[in-house]
C-alpha cells in the first residue's frame, strides 16, 4: 500500500483543484448541466453552451499532460503509470455509456459533481449518493470480476 | 444564474485539467471520478489515496466558494443548490426520480469503466478509441434523454 506523504499530498491537491474547478465552471450545478444537455434550447437561443468549454478546456490540458508523460518512464511518485488496458469496443462499454447517458440527462449529475455537491447538500443528494454506491457495487456483478477476466474481454 | 458563462467555464475547465494532470504525472493514475469512488468497496490497497482525493473534492468546492463567491450557485454569496425536479407530467417524486438517476449512473459507469472525467477528459486527451465512443453514446443518449422527458 502507497501511503507515503508525497503520493497522498498529490492525491489531495488533485481532488482540491477538481473540486475547486468543479465550482469555478459550474458544472456543480445540475440545472446548469441540464441546460446544455437541453438541444431543443438552440433555436430559441436558450442553449447554454458552458460545459463545452469546461470539457473543452480540461481536455486540453490533459493532452499536454500525457504527450509530457510520454518521454518519461514513471510518474513522480509510483513505479508505473496505470494506463487503462482495455483496447476493444465491447457490450459492457456501450450498454454502460448508454444507461450512465439516462441517469445523467435525467439528473444533471455526473459522479465527480455528485460528490463534490457533498460541500453544498442539496436536499436528495443522499439518495443519489446511495443510488450512486448500490448501482455501482451492483455493476461489479456483472462485469466479469477480476482484472484478468475483464482484460481478456476488452483488450 | 442562468446565462452562458464562458470565462468562469474556461478556468473551471483549465483548473479540472490541472487536476487530472498531477494525477497523472504525480502518482500515473487516471482522474476518473467513477472509478475512484466505484473501487472503494471492497477496500483495496489503493483504498487510501482514493478517500483522500474524494475528501479533497468536497472541500475544494466548499473552499473555492468562499474565496470566489457568487458564481452560480453553492457557497456564501451563491444560491442554494438543488437538484432537478421530475417533470409534472411522469407523476414520480423527486427522490424515486433522482435514486433511479442514480442507479444508473452507478451500473452505468461501473460496466462501462467511467464516467465524463475518465472518459471525457482523460480517455479523449489519450485518444482512447474506446473513450471516444462512450462519449458519444452517453452525450446522445443524455440529450435525447433530455428531449424525452422534458425535464428542463
Amino acid at each position: 500500500m502507497n501511503i507515503r506523504l508525497p503520493y497522498l499530498a498529490t492525491a489531495a491537491v488533485s481532488g482540491t483543484l477538481f473540486g475547486s474547478g468543479l465550482y469555478v465552471s459550474q458544472m456543480v450545478d445540475p440545472l446548469k448541466v441540464l441546460r446544455f444537455l437541453d438541444f431543443t434550447a438552440i433555436p430559441t437561443g436558450g442553449w447554454d453552451p458552458s460545459l463545452a468549454f469546461v470539457i473543452v478546456a480540461a481536455i486540453a490540458v490533459m493532452f499536454v499532460a500525457f504527450r509530457i508523460s510520454r518521454g518519461r518512464s514513471t510518474p513522480l511518485f509510483d513505479k508505473q503509470f496505470h494506463e487503462p488496458e482495455f483496447k476493444k469496443i465491447d457490450a459492457p462499454l456501450v450498454a454502460g455509456a448508454a444507461l450512465f447517458g439516462i441517469g445523467w440527462g435525467m439528473s444533471g449529475i455526473c459522479p465527480g459533481p455528485a460528490i463534490s455537491l457533498v460541500a453544498f447538500w442539496p436536499d436528495s443528494l443522499l439518495v443519489f449518493l446511495v443510488a450512486l454506491f448500490i448501482g455501482s457495487y451492483a455493476g461489479a456483478f456483472v462485469i466479469p470480476s477480476g482484472h484478468e477476466k475483464r482484460l481478456a474481454m476488452a483488450r | 444564474m442562468d446565462a452562458f458563462s464562458p470565462i468562469p467555464a474556461l478556468a473551471g475547465g483549465l483548473l479540472i485539467g490541472l487536476a487530472s494532470a498531477v494525477l497523472w504525472l504525480g502518482n500515473g493514475r487516471i482522474t476518473g471520478i467513477s472509478g475512484i469512488f466505484g473501487q472503494l468497496l471492497p477496500p483495496a490497497r489503493t483504498v487510501v489515496w482514493r478517500l483522500v482525493f474524494l475528501v479533497a473534492l468536497v472541500l475544494g468546492t466548499l473552499v473555492t466558494s468562499y474565496l470566489v463567491p457568487g458564481l452560480g450557485v453553492g457557497g456564501p454569496g451563491g444560491e442554494p443548490a438543488q437538484l432537478a425536479a421530475p417533470p409534472a407530467s411522469f407523476g414520480i417524486s423527486p427522490p424515486i426520480w433522482i435514486g433511479i438517476a442514480g442507479l444508473l449512473t452507478g451500473f452505468g459507469t461501473k460496466i462501462g469503466n467511467g464516467c465524463t472525467s475518465g472518459h471525457g477528459v482523460c480517455g479523449i486527451a489519450r485518444l482512447s478509441t474506446r473513450s471516444f465512443v462512450a462519449v458519444g453514446i452517453f452525450f446522445a443518449v443524455a440529450i435525447l434523454t433530455v428531449t424525452i422527458t422534458g425535464i428542463v
